[in-house]
């Protein structure tokens, strides 16, 4: 190890100020002459939900500036997909928003299936809103719980990760995998239901509603959870469309945009939900959004289950893009042909681009996809709610103090692997 | 309350700034107007408020690199996706920017919501934003050299270990020094 000199240290000296020059004009003139103060929140706490950084000039403790930085779990999906064929490049996806990974294949998929134009039947549609609302739930009850537990709820989360769980054991029937099962895929899901899978389901249904009242029970009405929540961290809704929130963050300053009511995508025009909405757009609205979605994403799985067709194929038939069942390989030359094909060369997409975007449990994620004209894509870019919402969180935060911080993160349902990507 | 009927964006646009729309490309019931980078700014407030196009929210900004051979106006290309909540539809604005300094005017002013996403793109695609109020990378690190979204950044990766080459790579492998 070198000996530290007296040089050193006036070289560190130089680069600290370097850094602090950077934020001039970001931070207030007072952070630079010392009268408040500049303190990191982050990486490493507990109630920054992941690897986020927030940079905050704190008067007090009241928190006069939020720069949040970003980064730290950066992996490169989005460079990565370029190298790799359509239909191979799903499994990626699932790795962006780790809690919501069927919302992140949906968007994709969607959007793979605009560039190519391929239809998808029915029955995968109904099949694919299934797996959208069970994602929603298994989404939200994990913000619920790391919320609560965020103000010091411990209980909520420990009953909110048991029903969790169900949900993943169901995920783990349908698709082998408990997280990031990949299921959906370009023309429709990868297989079928299993016989076990509906079963499951619903019994899972049966008890659910009830085990939502018992977190009703323990927050809506609490008399600390509404002191923690109610006034804290407001956004007005001409201010939240400027700044670009979406998804349940919206409707808590109670803009009526859901992308599935306004443009349904999958069949979703023939559900009758409601799209709850909140008057405040403080953290209880967000809050209580969400809690009221649950209840609608019941009834969307509901009508599904008695909508979705007994029998029918679950993927396209169209065997440019979609790869044949594996029992066909052994009767049908042209099986082995297309098969042989797919999965080492992938499909062709025109040089064009397209955007599509779907409603995630955290809001709009949208999907750019440039093709080459050949079997890899030119670009990929994922508009994910996560990075659009931290970016705008200063506006949230502004005025509150530090124990508010920790309630406003909490209530924009951050998933740094969703920011960055 | 009631709702000035849609107007067609090509149209509007066309009318309103002769000179901006380079190019109107409709594909997969999707419009896409390439724009003269100079009028930017102001079709992006013009769409904004005229009653009949609202197009009031920015989803995304995107950048696409056509490295190494683009038969197109510029090298990169920058995407705005519009929604008009009222009408339900969207818009694509796009620019196309040269090789050496792409660089366009930004629409925070228009958007604030803008901020991040163009940050977004000058960290991994290396297009400036003209008046941007926040210039540093987003994403990478700050001391990085160079812009991973762009098509002639290798990608990298390790070599798979099999028992027939693992000496070879293992001659080359960077190890902690001991």
């Amino acid at each position: 190890m070198a000996i530290q000199t007296a040089d050193d240290n006036v070289n560190e000296m130089n680069e600290w100020q370097g850094a602090l020059d950077e934020l001039k004009g970001l931070v207030s003139e007072r952070a630079l002459t010392g009268e408040t103060m500049l303190l990191n929140m982050g990486p490493h706490h507990p109630s920054t939900h992941g690897v986020l950084r927030l940079l905050l000039e704190l008067d007090g403790e009241e928190v006069v500036t939020c720069l949040p930085d970003v980064g730290f779990l950066h992996t490169g999906i989005e460079k990565n997909i370029e190298s790799k064929t359509y239909e191979k490049a799903v499994t990626l996806t699932d790795r962006m928003d780790y809690l919501a990974p069927m919302s992140n294949n949906m968007a994709y998929c969607l959007a793979v299936e605009k560039l190519v134009g391929l239809d998808v039947p029915k029955r995968a549609q109904i099949m694919r809103v299934i797996c959208m609302e069970m994602t929603r739930l298994n989404s939200h009850l994990v913000w619920l719980g790391t919320h609560a537990i965020d103000m010091g709820a411990m209980s909520v989360f420990l009953y909110a990760f048991r029903e969790r769980e169900l949900l993943l054991k169901m995920f783990e029937t349908l698709a082998g995998q408990r997280l990031m099962g990949s299921y959906i895929r370009p023309g429709g899901v990868w297989r079928d239901f299993p016989p076990e899978f509906m079963p499951q389901l619903e019994a899972f249904l049966e008890i659910f509603p009830a085990r939502v009242d018992d977190y009703e029970k323990l927050l809506t009405n609490n008399p600390l959870w509404i002191d923690r929540t109610q006034g804290i961290g407001v956004i007005e809704p001409e201010k939240a469309l400027a700044w670009g929130i979406t998804g349940p963050s919206l409707r808590g300053s109670g803009v009526a945009w859901d992308i599935r009511k306004s443009m349904p995508y999958s069949s979703y025009d023939e559900f009758e939900f409601n799209v709850p909405l909140g008057e405040h757009g403080d953290v209880y609205d967000r809050f209580y959004v969400r809690i009221l979605e649950m209840r609608e994403s019941i009834k969307i799985i509901k009508q599904a289950i008695k909508k979705l067709p007994a029998t029918g194929p679950f993927r396209s038939e169209n065997r440019k893009f979609v790869p044949p069942p594996r029992g066909e390989l052994g009767r049908s030359m042209e099986a082995v042909i297309h098969h042989f094909k797919l999965w080492t060369e992938g499909f062709a997409a025109p040089d064009q681009e397209v955007f599509s975007a779907i409603e995630s449990p955290r809001g709009e994620i949208g999907v750019y996809i440039h093709g080459t004209g050949g079997n890899k894509p030119r670009r990929v870019h994922f508009k994910t709610p996560s990075f659009i919402h931290i970016g705008a969180l200063p506006i949230m935060t502004h005025g509150h103090m530090i124990a508010d911080l920790v309630a406003i993160v909490g209530s924009v349902d951050v998933v740094l692997g969703d920011c960055d990507r | 309350m009631s709702v000035a009927p849609a107007l067609d964006p090509i149209e509007a646009v066309k009318n309103a700034y002769p000179q901006a729309v380079e190019d109107v490309v409709e594909y997969a019931g999707e419009i896409t107007l390439v724009l003269n980078p100079d009028y930017l700014p102001a079709v992006a407030r013009y769409v904004r408020d005229t009653a009949g196009l609202v197009y009031n929210f920015l989803s995304d900004i995107s950048a696409v690199d056509y490295f190494p051979d683009y038969n197109r106006p510029g090298r990169f290309g920058v995407s705005y996706h519009l929604l008009s909540m009222l009408y339900k539809r969207r818009l694509r604005l796009k620019v196309y920017l040269p090789e050496d300094e792409p660089s366009v005017e930004t629409v925070t002013s228009v958007w604030p919501g803008a901020n991040w996403p163009e940050r977004e793109v000058m960290d991994m695609m290396g297009v400036d934003f003209k008046g941007h109020p926040d210039k540093r990378r987003i994403l990478m690190p700050e001391d990085w050299n160079g812009h991973p979204h762009r098509r002639d950044y290798p990608l990298g990766y390790e070599t798979p270990m099999f028992s027939f080459n693992v000496e070879e790579i293992m001659k080359h492998k960077p190890k902690a020094r001991e």
